[in-house]
């Protein structure tokens, strides 16, 4: 007995770039579909492009997948065809019982209505019957743990109660297929942290999940297997790690692609490269937790430069900053400097997890305000190792247990630390 | 949990909906039972949305048939405007006329607007599309309550003896009612893509309002007694005036024909939406 409860075979969805052609698109299909002609279907027509080319997958029971990539890889159309919202162009998709998707939290809401009224109008409309929201009214009430503010009208909620609500709501579904999108980033905290105790709920119960996220972290949390995307098409099918993997390198690559747009300053001082180099001055973009780091400013001045202020920072690439490293904090001054040198910044252990790091160099004026000459994303920095994402920061630390002391000063001495690849 | 194989299967493909009529069928048909208790709490939403915010409240549904009757009344009395003889008191025949009028008007603009309003719900969530045309039916025949109170005020201001077959004017109203939404549901797919439709359609409407026997007698001479013949709306509207006025029809043979139609293009009507709604949400933004 099969346990496949969702697949799909050679999908493709075009999207067309110019809005007026795009609506001429839409009546020509809709002639073509109520006549029942498939004309245009496998062709492209002026100005579309393949939103989502070629994808195949299965998906089984209890299973967890998470479709990772960049913005406009085509995630969140295949998970609209999924939900029968739009149809395939190409291929075919089949899906066994009943689908449900948290996609749009607190969808239909209205402001004038009070919240209770609104939970009936949302359940309903998420599919669930009367009989049944009746029953679990209380439940939904106090999952979403607004009680005091329930028949107040929608409109004067916070947004995060609005969230909130809506999710309490739809976390009492109870679906074969649930299809996630993106819903899991809002909220505080401790408001992610049930949606991800709930959906891991769902799946123990043997629902198949599939949820599109950026935030990597919930989807190496959450998801046994994942698929990345790129310009519509798969480039990795399997291991979540892996699958992470792919995507920050495909995140590299489209990044690279990017002229130096990014550029900007008054330009006395020039940064010309920033050289990533390991112990022994060898140019290097792959280390494991706790190396020796050196980061190499080069620069080129047209006139003599007084005391400019250096800033060297670091950060999630299309997110979250690690950290940033400036001269004048460090009360470092550099003098006059004039013609071409370098300066460099010298980190003795690297204490970062497994991730890709992307650098930014800024030369300032000495006020530390006006700059010279900044370059985003000069350059990237890997750290090693296929592990889970379990934030960004390695703490060198020492565990104890009853009278015995490990220590952990020796990095290769941790299992859980080898280096995968 | 049940057993895999015992669940059932949906499928997507490109494979154009009308080559499986009979799976067409039974889903538009699943769906629209399904749609019952969705559609109504979009109506009740709607209703508590529309007079919670509204201090008149009610006095809206009244006002327009009868200010637009006064006006008739006045030209009318005052003789700056000459229809010729009705075969009813001029006063009952407008009030009545645009009371019908007002409600045909009201179901014709229902199905669009319904479906505009939900194009971010559309966009987002799969839930029985039927939901929005039942609760704008809904919408619809709760107004036509509001304006049965209105004739009802009308029988008793005039003095007439209701007759039996009164009874049946309900039922001619809501063929009238339903070619309404019929009309608005043809125009739906074309409408969510372009703004023109709904730009266009007060304008068209207006336009009709003059083309149909509102607050002018059927015209019984060439060329202007084909607004009589040709005109869909004509036919009911009369049929429904006589019967409410006179207690006869006194078109049975068009109003016959006009009622048949309206059944089966109301079936073409919802097919269409059905099928078009994947195409045109694919245009809009999710």
């Amino acid at each position: 007995m099969s346990d496949t409860l969702v697949k799909i075979e050679n999908v493709s969805k075009k999207f067309c770039r110019n809005l007026k052609r795009s609506l001429w698109y839409g009546v020509q299909d809709l002639g073509s579909e109520l006549v029942g002609r498939n004309k245009f279907q496998q062709n492209l027509r002026r100005e579309e492009f393949w939103a989502v080319k070629d994808v195949s997958f299965k998906l089984e029971r209890g299973e967890t997948l998470g479709l990772i990539g960049h913005n406009g890889a085509g995630k969140t159309t295949l998970l609209r065809m999924l939900n029968g919202l739009i149809k395939p162009d190409v291929g075919y998709i089949e899906a066994r019982g009943r689908m449900q998707a948290l996609i749009a939290l607190g969808a239909g809401f209205h402001p004038i209505l009070s919240g209770r009224e609104n939970i009936y109008l949302n359940a309903s409309i998420l599919g669930i019957s009367n009989a049944e929201i009746e029953r679990r009214f209380d439940e939904i009430v106090d999952f979403s743990g607004i009680e005091e503010f329930i028949d107040m009208p929608v409109q004067s909620y916070s947004s995060g109660m609005i969230v909130r609500l809506g999710f309490a709501v739809a976390a009492h579904l109870e679906p074969d297929i649930l299809l996630v999108d993106e819903v899991l980033a809002v909220g505080d905290l401790a408001f992610r942290t049930k949606c991800q105790v709930r959906i891991q709920q769902l799946r123990d119960n043997g629902v198949a999940i599939i949820l599109v996220s950026h935030n990597l972290h919930t989807v190496s949390h959450i998801c046994s297997r994942a698929i990345t995307f790129e310009k519509g098409k798969v480039i990795y099918d399997g291991d979540t790690e892996r699958a992470i993997d792919a995507y920050r390198a495909s995140l590299i690559k489209n990044d690279e692609s990017v002229e130096e747009i990014l550029r900007a300053g008054t330009g006395e001082i020039k940064i010309s490269k920033l050289e990533i180099l390991d112990k022994t001055d060898v140019a290097q973009q792959e280390f494991n937790i706790g190396d020796f780091v050196k980061l190499r400013l080069h620069y080129q001045t047209c006139a003599p430069v007084e005391n400019p202020v250096i800033n060297i920072t670091m950060h999630v690439l299309n997110s979250y900053q690690v950290t940033g490293i400036r001269t004048d904090m460090d009360g470092l001054q550099l003098g006059t400097l004039e013609g071409e040198g370098y300066v460099d910044l010298i980190i003795p252990n690297l204490n970062l997890l497994p991730n890709i790091y992307t650098m930014d160099a800024i030369i300032f004026h000495k006020d530390g305000f006006t700059f010279y000459d900044r370059i985003n994303r000069i350059a990237h920095l890997r750290v090693k190792g296929g592990l889970q994402i379990n934030g960004i920061v390695y703490l060198p630390h020492t565990w104890g247990y009853d009278a015995h002391l490990v220590t952990s000063q020796n990095l290769s001495k941790l299992p859980n630390y080898e280096v995968a690849k | 949990m049940n057993s895999t194989e015992s669940l059932p299967v949906i499928t997507y493909s490109p494979v154009s909906q009308m080559h499986n009529p009979t799976l067409l069928m039974r889903t538009m048909w699943q769906d629209l039972k399904a749609s019952h208790e969705l559609a109504w709490r979009l109506f009740r939403r709607d209703m508590a949305a529309q007079y919670r915010q509204s201090l008149f409240g009610i006095f809206w549904a009244f006002a327009p048939p009868v200010i637009t009757s006064v006006i008739f009344i006045l030209l009318q009395s005052r003789s700056i405007i000459n229809f010729g003889e009705t075969d009813v008191p001029y006063p009952i025949y407008v009030l009545v006329g645009t009371v019908l009028w007002q409600l045909f008007v009201e179901s014709l603009n229902a199905p669009l607007k319904s479906v505009t309003l939900a194009k971010p719900l559309l966009a987002r969530i799969n839930f029985p599309r039927e939901a929005l045309i039942v609760s704008a039916f809904y919408l619809v025949l709760f107004n036509l309550l509001i304006k049965l109170a209105i004739i009802a005020v009308i029988f008793l201001i005039f003095q007439i003896q209701p007759t039996w077959s009164l009874l049946l004017a309900p039922l001619v109203i809501f063929i009238l009612l339903l070619l309404g939404i019929c009309i608005g549901l043809l125009l739906t797919p074309l409408g969510m893509l372009y703004t023109d439709i709904t730009t266009a359609l007060p304008v068209v409407t207006q336009l009709f309002f003059f083309v149909t026997p509102v607050v002018y007698p059927v015209p019984q001479l060439f060329p202007f007694s084909l607004i009589a013949t040709l005109n869909p709306v004509s036919p009911l509207l009369v049929a429904a005036r006589d019967l409410i006025t006179k207690g006869v029809i006194t078109n049975v043979g068009s109003f016959l024909v006009i009622s048949g139609l309206t059944i089966v293009f109301i079936v073409i009507a919802w097919v269409i939406y059905r099928v078009a709604l994947p195409i045109i949400i694919e245009r809009m933004s999710a």
